[in-house]
């Protein structure tokens, strides 16, 4: 639910980097708030454990530019990806904007993957939203790894929609900008959508 | 999806008349509302130093940890929080279920002293986030999301 702001000019969106535990949905925050120049960018929360493992949230505001004299604000967060906090998850679902779907490319992980994108259809259904009509993307992480699986393989374990989908490499930045732009434009347009209704 | 928020000079302004006046009722330090999903929407007071943007998000993960408690027990809503510092007390109200009223203060005011002034805020706000509400729903002119072309957004990316 973005908030547009007529006084202050201003639109506001939430985007959530979803996706099973340890795939990088951190990491990709860490290395776009690296990468932001200081006057584009508020302060990075996380809330971790003392291991740094996401307990609640990551927080990550970004200013993206003005379209039509309003600045355009996104706010990304990260859900905790361990399978015990889904109480957690689905808090940080509400009010969303627009997902991007982090999957782990290891072999091994493909049941966390899809075990997780099912949780995130399932929790974004809970806060009466439909996948279909959530604007996001599928990001295949960790590409650099030698036991990853093939891509086509994973597009049609995970991603069925057809959504847009991208390579990356969040520890080194490959395909996480990409990304972002991705989901953004996904979001903005959509509401370019709901505007003419 | 759900309607978006969507705020108007007139009723910011309202907003902003109310905040005003609590603070100085309530000898508080600052005074601020925030959007259930984080959003600041007004601020009032001594917030100088103070980042309002991690504040208001991180209030709100707050907010919802505990509405989610609330679930569990079987309560609709916990409409109250209070933390007590050593230099800076905060009371956190939910209005109308929408939005979240922050107060910040210090040994110059009292819980009750606040507590009794945001009742009367509560009201307030309450009327005028209405008051939006029911202005957001009427078909007015164009938003301006009609007005933005592909071009606008693809030209937010350029590097």
């Amino acid at each position: 639910m973005s908030f547009i702001n007529y006084s202050s000019r201003e639109i506001n969106c939430k985007i959530v980097y979803y996706g099973p535990g340890l795939c990088g949905k951190t990491t990709n925050l860490q290395y776009i708030y690296a990468r932001t120049n200081p006057e584009h960018k508020g302060k990075m929360i996380s809330l971790a454990t003392e291991t740094e493992r996401t307990l609640f949230f990551d927080f990550l505001p970004l200013s993206l530019g003005e379209i039509r004299g309003f600045k355009t604000r996104f706010h990304l967060y990260t859900v905790p990806g361990q399978v015990f906090y889904d109480a957690s998850r689905k808090l940080i679902l509400k009010g969303v904007d627009g997902v991007v779907f982090v999957a782990d490319s290891q072999i091994e992980r493909m049941e966390a993957n899809i075990e997780s994108l099912e949780n995130m259809e399932y929790n974004l259904l809970e806060q009466g939203y439909e996948l279909a009509k959530v604007p996001w993307v599928m990001q295949y992480n960790k590409r650099d790894l030698p036991n990853v699986a093939p891509i086509e393989e994973m597009r049609e374990l995970l991603n069925e929609a057809n959504v847009a989908e991208f390579n990356a490499v969040a520890t080194t930045g490959e395909g996480v900008f990409d990304t972002l732009k991705a989901v953004a434009k996904k979001v903005l347009t959509e509401l370019k959508r709901g505007g003419n209704q | 999806m759900n309607p978006d928020m969507v705020m108007y000079e007139e009723e910011f302004e309202q907003i902003q008349g109310v905040c005003q006046r609590l603070h100085r009722d309530a000898h508080a330090k600052a005074v601020l509302l925030i959007d259930k999903n984080g959003q600041l929407i007004a601020e009032y007071g001594e917030m100088t130093g103070v980042d309002t943007t991690s504040l208001s998000s991180l209030t709100a993960g707050n907010v919802a940890a505990t509405g989610g408690i609330a679930k569990l027990l079987k309560e609709s809503e916990f409409t109250g929080q209070f933390h007590e510092g050593e230099h800076t007390n905060v009371l956190i109200t939910i209005i109308a279920q929408r939005v979240i009223l922050v107060i910040l203060f210090d040994e110059r005011s009292s819980l009750g002293l606040v507590r009794l002034r945001v009742k009367r805020a509560g009201q307030d706000l309450s009327a005028i986030f209405d008051a939006l509400l029911a202005k957001a729903e009427q078909p007015s002119g164009p938003s301006i999301f009609s007005e933005i072309t592909d071009e606008d957004i693809d030209n937010l990316f350029n590097d």
